[in-house]
Order: structure tokens, then sequence, then C-alpha cells
């Protein structure tokens, strides 16, 4: 089924995405309502907690460029050194605009 | 996160406002996203309200730029329909990390902080819980930060877009990486938290490689989440 541009088709398109995100952000919550938070239900979560951003860098990693890759192991190794954000973000920004620019 | 107390629930103003300082240095990088996204959009011709009204009710950035290349005179409605799912699917996970914080409060202000939840003001806010202070204020006033820099970005990148020539040059596309990547490696590091991000990265990369697209990320998230179920921490441990 398509859905023509012109007009309201694109006003439609929108809303529609926008109420499928809305799910996404509010389906989690809804769900868990109905689970009893046990020990084993916080063991899982906090396993996936970490486990949701690993699996969104390693694609990342793999895929990208030296600039990208440079970039994620400079942040990895300032912020296991120094333990602080900020200084860790910034090494991989310049370690990426420096492999690119090289 | 084995006693949730109450106190790391709250959500006053005074939260939210620090939430919204905290996040505001990203909130920049996210200008420079939202322009990228308004100057691809006014190129794909999706015309100027419907810009705006995109980026403020779906703030999701890689769904919206994913819309994009679906675009034409005609949109595939169920192709859209999937391809927003799949990519905002980890909004579901987020919510659920969230939840044993989140019950504590009403249900209207429950959903209320979960409309502007994000990859980076969720991250934070997740960092903050476990290390036992609180964190809600980060979600709800951070998102707002983010929300409003999504936005100004995207009208930015409508009319001023050219400005910005190169930014993966200057390694700005690698911001929310680097920033993601610091908060995981902030959290409690042990061995068995070592083994459960190596199956989430092993998994993800295999669903990245093998099974249908945009699947990666819930697929290394459940995988990572049922490791921490098989291997449980000692309740005493901690």
């Amino acid at each position: 089924m398509n859905v023509e541009t012109a007009g309201a088709g694109t006003l439609l398109l929108v809303v529609i995405m926008g109420l499928v995100t809305l799910a996404t952000r509010w389906g989690g919550v809804f769900v868990m309502s109905f689970v009893p938070i046990n020990y084993r239900v916080q063991q899982f979560i906090s396993a996936m907690s970490g486990s949701v951003l690993v699996a969104v860098l390693t694609p990342l990693a793999v895929n990208g460029d030296n600039g990208a890759r440079l970039a994620l192991l400079s942040t990895a190794v300032v912020m296991l050194l120094v333990k602080k954000p900020l200084p860790a973000i910034a090494a991989g920004i310049v370690a990426a605009a420096l492999v690119r620019a090289l | 996160m084995s006693t949730v107390e109450k106190h790391l629930s709250r959500l006053a103003w005074s939260d939210v406002w620090a939430g919204f300082k905290q996040l505001l240095p990203i909130s920049l990088f996210v200008v420079v996203f939202g322009v990228a996204f308004g100057l691809a959009a006014a190129q794909t011709g999706l015309g100027d309200a419907a810009t705006l009204l995109m980026s403020a009710l779906v703030f999701a950035g890689a769904s919206q730029f994913a819309a994009l290349e679906l675009w034409g005179e005609q949109v595939p409605l169920v192709p859209l329909i999937i391809t927003v799912f799949a990519i905002n699917a980890r909004h579901l996970l987020m919510g659920a990390t969230l939840y044993p914080w989140l019950r504590e409060l009403p249900t209207a202000r429950r959903y209320g902080v979960m409309l502007v939840v994000s990859d980076a003001n969720w991250a934070m806010a997740m960092q903050a819980l476990n290390a036992g202070k609180p964190g809600l204020g980060l979600v709800l006033g951070g998102g707002i930060a983010l929300w409003s820099a999504w936005c100004l970005g995207s009208w930015l990148g409508l009319h001023f877009g050219n400005a910005i020539h190169d930014p993966v040059s200057l390694g700005l596309d690698m911001v929310m990486g680097c920033f993601l990547l610091a908060m995981v490696l902030g959290g409690h590091k042990s061995l068995r938290m070592l083994m459960i991000w190596i199956v989430a990265a092993g998994s993800s990369l295999l669903a990245y490689w093998y099974l249908p697209e945009n699947s990666h990320v819930v697929v290394g998230a459940l995988a990572g989440g049922i490791l921490g179920v098989v291997w449980m921490e000692n309740k005493h441990e901690r």
C-alpha cells in the first residue's frame, strides 16, 4: 500500500511515524507493568542495559572506517584511564578527525 | 540495583533542570545532526512544515534518515512502519530497563518522562541510577534539551544547511558513538559484565550480517540479557 505525498499524505505519514515511535517509547514500560520485578528480572534488565549500547556500537566499529575505529578505541582507552566521559569523547573525535585528515 | 530505593525515582523541578544542563553539551552536537537531517530532508523534497513536524513528533534521528530513503511521490506504508519500528525498537528496551524506577511514579508522569527518551539521556540516566544516584530528571530534563536541539538543528538545516561542509571529516559523526561507549565503560565492570558484553557484541554482529536489517540492536541486547539471567550475580556480592 502506497501513500501519495501530495496534499495531506505527507502529514499522515509523519503522524504515523510519530505514533509508531511513541509505541516503542511507551511499549517497554507498559509491558513491564505486567512483569513482577524479582531478582531474576533485575539481573536481566541490568545485563540488557549495557548490551543495548554494545549492540549499537559493535557494527559501527566493525563496519566503520579506520577513523571510526580509532575514535572508539581512543574513547575506550581514555575512559578506562581517566574515568571521565568528556576527555574520552574529545579524544575519540580528535582521533577520527586526525585519521581522516591524513 | 538489587535494592531499588524510592528516592532514586524522585522527579522535582531541580532534578529536571539539572538533567537539562547535564545534557546541554551533547545537545550542541545533536544540533549538528539536526542540521544534517534538515538539509537531507530539504534535498528529498519533504517540505519545511513536514520536516519540522517529523523532528518534533518522531525525535529519533536514525529512523528519520531511513524514512527519507523511502520518500518519493508515493511512500510504501508497510515498509515505512517496519523500518521505523525496527530502528526504534531499542526504545522498548530502554523503557523496560527504566521501569524499576519509573514504577514509583504516577502513571501520567511515568509515560510523560518516556516521551523524550533517547539514547544519550537514557544512557546517562542508567549510569546514574546504577551508581545509586537519582536519574529520572536526566531522562526528562536531558530529553527536553536533546529534543530542543534536534528541532532547532532541523530548522537550521532547512534554511542554512549548506553552511556545514563536511561534518564527517571533522569526526562529528562519531560524537554519539563515543559518548555511548564512554557510558558503557563508565558503568559497573566485572568478568560477568565483560562476558555479557562479548555475547551482546557477537550476536549483534551475526544479526547485522545474517538477520533482517535493523534487527541487530534488539538481538544483541536480548542475548546479553539472557546471559545475565543464566549467570546471575551472587546476591550478597554487591
